[in-house]
């Protein structure tokens, strides 16, 4: 029990912690000072959440692990999260069709989470849920004035969704470890969230003036993170993260 | 690609009930939604306020620094403009 309970929270974790990783890159790079200072501000906000759930993880693991084992001391295969995250940044319009897709399955994801059984979890969703509410409504409106903007930005934000959208289904569909905790009423059943997801897409995509992609809704969709079956970008990510630890074992700061 | 530049806006930020909005810097927004939004995570990252006002800078209208002799000067000897030549109860406190 204790062991499947950890490894639902790696995969919430690794989620939040790439995602953020991944954002984080963006500081010093953004298209303008404030939207630089927003995309750090949403980096940190996910990076916050996975500590916290990190945390929970070594508290309930003890053997001397601590948040910063899970980051810093594993490998690919270990993480868990949805492939989507680990995608490179692209360009402006890449992320925040990613960030879109992400912040909006988080969002349904956290305000079903806060009924967990697992009070910890239910908690963490809570404050979560302030965060990621306010993320979406940031890279929502992005969308909608990128594809309601320019030839050009709306050229863009459409090729930037309909790449990104084979990546979204395996947020929505349960690994084992997922099944399992629904059983046990931990994690909410994320099958039945797609829809108002699916909902929120169809919304915003329509403000935006740009066409649905309807291409992949036969069903097929790019899947493995949740397994540790990543794709090639992952491994540059941990390199680049785990770079001092890996260079000076064990070092403080 | 246009080089128009999005306009300035002014932000004042309420740092809690009950103070006013002050003055806290400008940047550059395409809109209202986007200068408040944007002055949300530059100016308030560390609990600086619960409001945000947004302006934009072309609606405001500043004093001319030239005029300053005419303006302000006429005041520094009418110090009777103050109201501290009264005589106060002993029975008033807290002035």
């Amino acid at each position: 029990m204790n062991n499947s309970l950890i490894e639902y929270i790696m995969h919430l974790a690794d989620n939040s912690l790439i995602h953020g990783h991944r954002l984080s890159e963006w500081s010093g790079h953004g298209p303008i000072l404030e939207v630089d200072i927003a995309l750090s501000n949403i980096a940190l906000d996910n990076i916050g959440a996975a500590r916290s759930l990190y945390e929970y993880a070594a508290e309930i693991e003890g053997n001397g692990k601590t948040e910063d084992t899970y980051p810093y001391f594993r490998d690919v295969r270990q993480f868990k999260n949805s492939l989507l995250v680990e995608l490179p940044n692209g360009n402006f319009a890449d992320t925040m069709a990613k960030c879109f897709i992400f912040d909006a399955y988080q969002f349904y994801f956290y305000t079903a989470l806060k009924n967990s059984t697992d009070e910890r979890l239910a908690a963490i969703a809570e404050k979560s849920l302030k965060e990621v509410t306010y993320h979406l409504r940031f890279s929502s409106e992005w969308v909608v004035r990128l594809g309601d903007g320019t030839d050009e930005s709306k050229q863009k934000m459409q090729n930037a969704i309909a790449e990104h959208w084979e990546y979204a289904g395996e947020l929505f569909a349960p690994s084992n470890i997922e099944l399992a905790m629904m059983e046990q009423g931990i994690a909410p059943n994320i099958a039945t969230l797609k829809n108002a997801w699916q909902q929120k897409m169809a919304e915003t995509i329509e403000e935006a003036t740009l066409s649905f992609p309807l291409s992949n809704e036969k069903g097929w969709f790019q899947s493995g993170g949740k397994k540790g079956i990543h794709t090639e970008y992952l491994g540059f990510i941990l390199s680049d993260l785990q770079y001092m630890q890996k260079t000076y074992p064990n070092s403080e700061w | 690609m246009s080089n128009q530049e999005w306009p300035l806006w002014e932000i004042f930020i309420r740092s809690k009930a009950g103070l006013d909005h002050k003055h806290v810097g400008s940047l550059h927004a395409a809109d209202s939604t986007m200068a408040i939004e944007m002055a949300r995570d530059v100016y308030t990252r560390r609990m600086e306020g619960i409001s945000i006002w947004a302006v934009e800078s072309t609606n405001i209208h500043a004093s001319n620094p030239d005029d300053a002799s005419i303006f302000y000067e006429p005041s520094n000897d009418k110090i009777y403009r103050h109201p501290t030549f009264y005589d106060l109860p002993d029975e008033i406190t807290h002035m």
